[in-house]
This record gives C-alpha cells, structure tokens and sequence, in this order.
C-alpha cells in the first residue's frame, strides 16, 4: 500500500511555545488512522499544518508524492483533501440540502459555469443521496441551525465527503454525539472507506470509538509522536497507558 | 417572504410592477424625479447589499462609486457618446476599481475595513473636486443629456422614470439570479464562516474580490442613471454622506435580504418628502425612527417579517408534531 499523506517533521510554535515538535509520519491509502493524545498535545495544530489552515513552522507535508505545504485550504481541497471540526461547523441558515450543495459546488464546472449554470450545480441528487446515507432524510429542508448537536455533527461529516474526497481528517467527530447515534457515524464511514476506497485520520479521545475502528493508532504527547501501531501494541505500551490512557 | 404561498407571491409581485408603470402616470415632474431617485439608490444599495448584506464585506465606499458611474457617464455623454456606451464604461470601470478596493479585504474585516473604504471614499471625493480638467470641479458638469429609446426621446420625466425602471428589472433579474446560483452560495459561506467555506474548496480570496467588485460595479450603475436623471453633476452629492445614506438603505431594509434594498431606498428617498409636513422637525422624526426600528430589529424591515414567518412555521412544525404524538398515543 503506498502513502497518500505524508507528513516530515513538522514544527509549530506559537511566540515561545512548540504546539508541535517535529512529527513524522504517514498515512497508507485506504487505511483509518486514529491519533491519539491528551488535550493540547498539537493534534488540532498539527492537522491545521497538513491543510494549510496554519504555516507550519519547519517540515514538509507530501500527498501522493507531492509536496504540498503552504498550499491554501481551498486547494488541498481541490485536490481531494477533506475535513470535519472539532466544533460545529455548518452553515446555520441554509438548510440541510443547501449545505451539502455548497459543500459539493466547488467541485463542479469553474467559476463562469457556477455563475450561468444551475443553481444547484446539478447536485440536488447527490445531496439527497448524501442526506440519505447519514439517515438526515426527514431534516433535508431544515435549517441546519435548528438540528440538535449530534445531527449537525453528522450532517458536518456529510458535507466533508460530498466533494468525494481521497483524504479526510475528522477532528472529533464523535465528541458529544449519543451512542445510538455514534454506531451509525462509525457504520457510515466504515462503509465509505471500503466502498469508495477513502483514507482518513480521526482525532479522537473516545478509546472504544478509535479502537474499533482504526488499523493504526498514533499517539502524540507535548508535540512528539509517543507511539504508533496496530489499536492492541498501543494499548499495551506503558509509555502510552503513562501518558493518555492511565492504568 | 418564504411562507408566503407561490401563486400568491406572484400575483403580489405583478400588482406591483403594475402599479409602478401605472401609477406614475398621474404624477407630476416632482413625484416622478422623487420616484426615478428611488430607482437610481435601490440599485446602489442592491450592490452594497452583495457586498455587505450577502459576502459579509463592510463598505462605506459605494457612493463613491456612484460618483465614478456618474462623472463616466456625464464625461462620456456630453462628449457626445451613446448612454448605454456610458454604462457599459461605469460598469467596467467600477467593476475594476471595486476589485482593487477588495484586496484590503484579503487582510482585514470589520471597522478596520470600514475604515480603509472610508478612506477610498474621500480618496475619490477629492478626484471629483479637484482634477477639474476631467471632472470641471466645484462647478461640476452641466447639460448631461438624457437618452433616446427607440428613437424615443426622454426628455421628459415620464418616458426617464421608464429607463429607471427598466434598468432596475434588469439589475434585479441579475442579482436574483447571481445570489440563487452556487455564487451566492458562496458570498453567504463567506460571510458565515470563511474558515469552513475554505476547507469545502471556496476560494474565499476570489469570491470577496468578486463581492466587492460586483456590488461595486452596480453603484457605477446607479451612478450612470444619476447623471442623466439630474442632468447637472458636481462633486457633493457623492461625498461620505451617499455613502452612510446607502449603508442606512441596506441596514434598514434588511441587509441579506433580497427586498432589502427596495424598502430601504423607499423609505430614504420618500420617507423626508411624506415628513416635510413637520416642516423643521421632519429630519429629527426620521432619525429617530431609524433609530427605534434598529434597537427593535437591528436585522431591518424584513427582519421582522422573517422572524414572524419563522415563528409561524415553528408553531406550524410543533403542531403537527403534536397530532403525531396524539395519534401514536392513541394506536398504542
């Protein structure tokens, strides 16, 4: 399996802190990687470093081969590199449908045919199938805003995958959402990364969360990679049950 | 507006466009001039409404394109050019400067925004008043003449207010059509959250030069329609206080609001003419009017109406819930 992402010691400092300390690693295609690590040990920095939401202070972030860093977050994004956010991020006013469309339109046509063509950008259909596919089908109309925390948790993972997107990275995608709910969250993205071949990486702190659905787990601590691999050697590694998991 | 139903609506709207043709048949050179005002500052305030209402972008910089419109056209008119050649030129021309007004916004937001534009607007203020050569200063440009239509001339105020109201179907068409397209869209997710409207592939940078410079581009509109409307153009009118009047237009009719900028711009330019009756009081009741209708809904006019819409769909929504929950209680 060759790597999709990957990413050579990159540094972030903020004034005179180092959120992150010169990580290393990478992600092979069609795998789930978990990341793993107590709060404000550079998780969120380090993904806003991968996507261009941050200049990373030192390093270098390859996708499939190409370097990438200091790209802009709309570019990555045309080139297949996703994300959801740790705290709500949907477009309150527009309803369920009309968010999954603009989150699909750029990926349409250019500029000139967004401006002259449909108004949909053709893509009420893939929306509904969207909308269907993470069981929002009776909030379509809805205003985003109006929906409770848990169903714009999902509706915003839904929007990450409407460009059909290669790459994702989900910032907590399971913080506070109930677990009737979280099954269905994890059973959508097992099935989106086995049928459509897609590649993510999850911070998350949710343990049973990560390790059931995750082939490798990293773990950060102060801005270092602590450890990484296979849910059960990290769950094992007393630097890690130290660190982040306690005894 | 959305709860109204279809049929409904449109019938409301053809009322309208009738009674505008219609009506001002019966008015006099006064009532007519007040009335193709009206047409000229809602287009202004429909291209601040773009910039400000729907990408989220402070300007206080569109009266001074209106002031680029209007000397390109009173320039280019007197020297004997078609006004629809005029136009195309203000559009041009402010659709450029516009774009190049937009690069400060690349950097900064807000007042510090508001401020950079406000400084653009004395900026041009101050081209209108002293490049006399282009301009003719404080003694501005006289005898602008008013087009022919199909060999129609309007000459007199009935067939000018005609070309008003046809170019303000023609603007709003356009803009009904650019904020229903994925464009719009996306000068809302500008303004609701740029970080999230980048991570979805919105090249946010793009479309904030777009907001600007299209809403700047329908000022040069407006301005375009104003030289011929007063046939008499000097630098005064489109000092700050344009400005300030058009961001009051947007603001008070409800900024985002697609009817925004018509209600605003009516109750700017008509508003004074209904409280000249109070004599020297009619200024001091407008303020505060404003005043008291932003503390009780700084969303404008049309804030109020789709606030009472979405309570009434709520109320709707929890109704119908209620049936489901009676007719659930009673199968069990």
């Amino acid at each position: 399996m060759s790597a999709v992402l990957e990413v050579t010691n990159i540094k972030k400092s903020f004034g005179g802190i180092t959120a992150v300390d010169g990580v290393s690693f990478d992600v092979r295609e069609g795998e789930i990687l978990g990341l793993i690590g107590p709060n404000g040990c550079g998780k969120s920095t380090l993904f806003n470093c991968i996507l261009g939401q941050l200049t990373p202070s030192g390093g270098e972030v390859k996708l499939d081969g190409k370097v990438v860093t200091g790209l802009r977050p709309s570019e990555l994004n045309k080139l297949g590199v996703s994300r959801t956010f740790q705290l709500l991020q949907v477009f309150p006013k527009l309803s369920v449908r009309e968010n999954l469309i603009l989150a699909g339109q750029e990926h349409q046509g250019n500029m000139a045919s967004r401006l002259v063509g449909r108004s949909d950008a053709g893509l009420t259909e893939a929306a509904n199938q969207m909308i269907g596919f993470f069981k929002l089908d009776h909030l379509a109309a809805e205003p985003a805003g109006g929906l409770s925390y848990g169903q714009q948790k999902l509706l915003d993972a839904a929007m990450a995958f409407m460009g059909g997107p290669r790459l994702v990275l989900l910032d907590e995608p399971a913080g506070g959402v109930n677990p009737t709910m979280l099954s269905d969250l994890k059973e959508r993205l097992v099935a989106i990364n086995r049928e459509k071949n897609a590649t993510f990486v999850v911070i998350e702190h949710n343990m049973e969360f990560v390790m059931s659905l995750c082939s490798r787990v990293m773990v950060m601590a102060e801005g270092k990679v602590l450890a990484m691999g296979k849910p059960d050697e990290v769950r094992k590694n007393p630097a890690v049950i130290e660190a982040y998991l306690g005894h | 507006m959305s709860g109204l139903a279809k049929p409904l609506k449109i019938a409301l709207g053809l009322i309208v466009i009738a009674g505008l043709i219609v009506i001002p048949m019966n008015f006099n050179r006064y009532g007519l001039f007040i009335l193709s005002q009206w047409t000229v500052m809602t287009i202004a305030a429909m291209g601040l409404n773009l910039t400000l209402g729907y990408a989220g972008q402070v300007s206080l910089a569109q009266g001074a394109f209106v002031g680029i419109g209007a000397y390109a056209a009173a320039i280019m008119t007197t020297h004997g050019w078609p006004l629809p050649a005029a136009i195309l030129v203000a559009i041009v021309l402010s659709f450029g400067v516009g774009w190049v007004l937009g690069y400060p916004a690349l950097r900064v937001q807000h007042h510090y925004l508001a401020f950079v534009t406000l400084a653009f607007s004395t900026l041009a203020f101050l081209v209108f008043r002293n490049e006399s050569w282009l301009t003719g200063g404080i003694y501005g440009i006289s005898n602008i003449p008013r087009p022919h239509v199909f060999g129609i001339a309007t000459n007199k105020p009935l067939p000018f207010y005609y070309v008003c109201l046809g170019l303000l179907a023609i603007v709003s068409i356009a803009v009904w059509w650019l904020i229903r397209s994925p464009w719009g869209r996306a000068f809302m997710a500008l303004r609701e959250n740029p970080l999230r409207a980048q991570s979805l592939g919105i090249d946010t940078r793009r479309y904030t030069l777009m907001a600007f410079a299209i809403g700047s581009a329908l000022g040069g509109v407006a301005g375009a329609l104003y030289a011929p409307l007063t046939q008499y153009i000097d630098p005064v009118p489109f000092n700050l206080s344009l400005s300030l009047d058009l961001l009051m237009m947007v603001i008070v009719g409800g900024a985002g609001f697609y009817f925004g900028p018509f209600l605003g711009a009516m109750i700017a330019v008509l508003l004074p003419e209904w409280l000249r009756f109070t004599e020297g009081y009619y200024l001091m009741l407008y303020a505060i009017a404003v005043m008291g209708l932003l503390i009780w809904s700084p969303s404008g006019i049309l804030g109020i109406l789709d606030r009472y819409m979405a309570a009434r769909r709520t109320k709707a929504a929890s109704a119908l819930r209620a049936v489901a929950k009676s007719r659930l209680e009673t199968a069990q």
